[in-house]
């Protein structure tokens, strides 16, 4: 039994109970809801809390392993992301190669950021690839459609790797507080609760959308509700997986809502522009991984940048 | 023991190497034979086609899986003609006329008895990426001298992107696989190759093509 002992020992351990708690409440929920009330949306419904249950388990075992199996799952979540992105976006045959070129910049972003090497982390894209990419294209000799490629791979590089990194950064930061894997819990599950507490405050009470051409079923009373679940979630959990203290962990949770808001309609506007619904069909009942991180490519940066500010130290040599 | 090798080649190395890199998405996949003698028919953009499609089938299939490949690309040399045919499992045929008296389809055929799966690209090769060009008859004649063998169309969109023709470089793409429902021999080459052509078709307007120029 000591095992079990041990599982609880940690504040993540008990933190990734408490979520498998909620998991199982849903899982009733959904029962219940497509056994009174069969329908589309209720085999819809279910199609996603199975979905969790994989996913849950699967980044459970990815944080809870160790350091290096962490990182790298969270890499190939970054690989993953970066390919539904180059699959969707119209690309020239010439800049084939640039392509590569870019999915080999994320083992060296998932590196730098696993020693926790923070300049060279926070220019290596937006600096050194952001250069370099263009440049390479120019000697390819085409120039028709350059701008447009540039762009296109500058940005997909910036939106999937470069802020997916974060999330990586966040779990060396967190160790080194002596947190380990609390404040990437703490971002990763309140994102993901977000956006879960946003669709059930909308689908509950929702009647004035925010931008309709975009997201039609975004409302305010959706984000509005998320955000003070958010907020009210992250002040009971943030002082016992952080270093923040209660107000502060709402005032991070608030911010979470918020750039999770932005992060998914941000991305609805890329995938409405490129005329699809779902970035792919990798999970079901949510579409593709851009579809489940897009709140995450907003939030991670912004919710790392914070803590960092807030309780980093400036590097060696600078003062 | 080629047996052996083929199985451990597909489960430790093709179906890992292209579920990470590609990850192909099947519509249809209740569409395939289940057994044969049975014709899978399909575009041909990239090496990568023939794997994907061997891939795509539950292992216990893999040994009646036959792939028909060009002889005089595929058995320029010893190694390659030894991979081609003991790993790949390859039938190989004579491309183009030559000559008049022998007959190219007849190791199709004697597959076809044996109750194997044949996987035949009418395309005749990989051509341009991506660009679907017009199929040769040979399929038609082969079903015409074993008429009562299923006909499954497949159209597979970028695994040309992921590897195209003139690369050795694998640049990793989602790719989406459909596969149609199941064609029977009409009565007619020109009507059967009518009915496989507009197949294809149809099956390529289910997918969500993007630009790649």
């Amino acid at each position: 039994m000591s095992w079990i002992a041990g599982f609880f020992s940690t504040p993540v351990h008990n933190a990734i109970g408490a979520i498998y708690g909620l998991l199982v409440v849903a899982s009733l929920v959904s029962f219940a809801f497509r056994k009174l009330r069969p329908s589309e949306a209720a085999t819809e419904l279910s199609k996603r809390v199975v979905s969790w249950w994989w996913m849950i388990t699967v980044f459970t075992i990815a944080i809870l392993t160790n350091r290096i199996v962490s990182t790298v799952f969270l890499g190939f979540m970054a690989f993953l992301a970066l390919k539904e992105y180059f699959s969707l976006i119209p690309t020239r045959r010439v800049d084939r190669g640039i392509l590569f070129f870019a999915y080999l910049s994320i083992p060296v972003q998932f590196y730098l950021a696993h020693i926790g090497s923070f300049g060279m982390f926070l220019v290596f894209i937006p600096v050194w690839m952001f250069l370099f990419m263009p440049a390479a294209i120019t000697l390819k000799g085409e120039t028709e459609g350059f701008l447009r490629a540039v762009g296109m791979l500058s940005w997909g590089l910036m939106i999937t790797v470069f802020a997916l990194s974060h999330t990586a950064m966040l779990l060396t930061f967190g160790v080194k507080l002596g947190y380990a894997a609390g404040p990437l819990l703490f971002l990763v599950a309140l994102t993901e609760a977000n956006d879960v507490a946003q669709f059930t405050w909308g689908k509950l009470l929702g009647r004035h959308k925010i931008i309709p051409k975009v997201s039609p079923k975004k409302t305010w009373e959706g984000f509005i509700g998320g955000l003070i679940t958010t907020a009210a979630a992250a002040a009971f959990v943030g002082p016992y997986l952080t270093p923040m203290p209660m107000a502060w962990s709402a005032a991070a949770g608030a911010l979470i809502a918020v750039s999770g808001y932005l992060g998914d309609v941000t991305i609805s506007a890329c995938k409405r522009d490129l005329g699809v619904k779902d970035a792919s069909n990798l999970i079901p009942g949510h579409g593709g991984i851009l579809d489940r991180v897009d709140s995450l490519i907003y939030s991670a940066p912004i919710f790392y940048h914070l803590l960092h500010y807030s309780y980093g130290v400036w590097p060696e040599g600078v003062l | 023991m080629s047996r052996l090798l083929r199985g451990a080649f597909f489960l430790l190395i093709v179906r890992p190497v292209l579920t990470i890199a590609l990850g192909t998405h099947v519509r249809g996949r209740d569409h395939l034979p289940k057994k044969g003698p049975a014709i899978v028919v399909a575009n041909h953009n990239s090496h990568l086609d023939t794997l994907t499609i061997l891939a795509m089938f539950p292992m216990r299939n893999l040994p009646s899986l036959r792939p028909v490949a060009a002889m005089d690309y595929f058995m320029r040399s010893g190694p390659m003609a030894w991979f081609a045919t003991n790993i790949i499992g390859i039938i190989p045929i004579v491309r183009g006329g030559g000559d008049r008296n022998a007959d190219p389809l007849a190791p199709c055929r004697d597959a076809l008895d044996r109750g194997d799966i044949l996987i035949l690209f009418p395309e005749g090769s990989r051509g341009e990426p991506e660009k679907l060009s017009a199929f040769k008859k040979g399929v038609a004649h082969l079903v015409k001298s074993r008429p009562d063998t299923p006909v499954h169309p497949l159209f597979m969109h970028g695994l040309g992107k992921a590897l195209p023709k003139d690369s050795f470089l694998l640049v990793p793409f989602n790719c989406d696989v459909v596969v149609g429902e199941t064609l029977s021999w009409t009565g007619s080459v020109e009507s059967f190759m009518e009915t496989l052509q507009s197949a294809m078709t149809g099956l390529a307007g289910q997918i969500h093509m993007v630009p790649w120029d």
